[in-house]
């Protein structure tokens, strides 16, 4: 929970950075105007997120979902901001999968057996793992033929 | 394909700390449940609203000629930008006292007639 005020602001030193990347070299932003879009990005976020959770309101769901979001910035008139946020969270959701394949990974690897967390996936994200471990197995078996020949 | 996987597991998504973000939703009191991607998504939005807010202002701002970006820049943002309406309470615009005390008296003056 927040327990100081301060809490609910976005660390300055990040803020200033991205002011840096968005802006040419060499231009100066003052210690005013960084507070001031700083704390322009908090109420950002509570803007988006209660119009966010309209929308699931709508939809009868107690949970905020990405759907949600994007909507959200619909109705913000920050549609620009739509394609690079549906790339960007493509490829989170491949991170994930991937540290989650990783992680599964080295648990099989560990023990052979199964991870606890089979119920959070997806259907898709299942198909795909099944294929990633035929390929698995195909890697496997190589290996043993290489070792036989050896 | 690869090496999109290979990048988006490696480099880091978004700059701005999602436990930060999580946070300011979660201190708005209608908000039950936020699911992961949602929280990714707000943050990168976030980082999206800072460069677009930065980079709109200093490009209609006064600070153009000299490479600054100031308060008024700002301001003038949130009073002008459609979507940067939503600003106005907390980039107020600044005007000096002495403005003030004129407007107000002026106001006073057709309140009268």
């Amino acid at each position: 929970m927040a327990e100081r005020p301060e809490d609910l602001n976005l660390p300055n030193a990040v803020i200033t950075r991205i002011i840096k990347e968005a802006l040419p070299d060499g231009v100066n932003v003052s210690k005013e105007a960084r507070r001031a879009i700083s704390q322009a990005a908090s109420v950002f976020v509570l803007y988006a997120t209660s119009c966010a959770n309209s929308f699931a309101m709508k939809a009868k769901r107690k949970t905020l979902n990405a759907g949600d979001v994007m909507s959200a910035m619909e109705e913000m008139e920050f549609e620009r901001f739509l394609p690079p946020l549906r790339e960007a969270l493509e490829a989170y959701k491949k991170g994930q999968k991937g540290k989650k394949e990783a992680s599964e990974q080295k648990r099989k690897d560990k023990e052979k057996k199964n991870g606890t967390e089979e119920n959070d996936k997806s259907r898709e994200e299942e198909e795909d793992e099944e294929e990633h471990m035929e390929d698995e197995q195909d890697g496997e078996n190589e290996g043993e033929e290489e070792d036989v020949e050896n | 394909m690869e090496n999109k996987v290979e990048r988006a597991a490696n480099g880091k998504n978004v700059s701005l700390p999602v436990s930060r973000v999580k946070l300011i939703m979660k201190s708005s009191p209608d908000v039950s449940c936020i699911n992961q991607d949602a929280l990714f998504l707000t943050t990168k939005a976030t980082e999206l609203f800072v460069q677009h807010l930065a980079l709109t202002s200093y490009n209609n701002g006064s600070g153009k000629q000299n490479g600054t970006l100031s308060y008024s820049d700002l301001a003038n943002t949130a009073e002008e930008a459609e979507p940067f309406q939503f600003l106005t309470d907390i980039l107020p615009k600044k005007i000096l006292a002495r403005d003030y005390l004129k407007s107000l008296e002026e106001m006073e003056e057709e309140d009268d007639n």
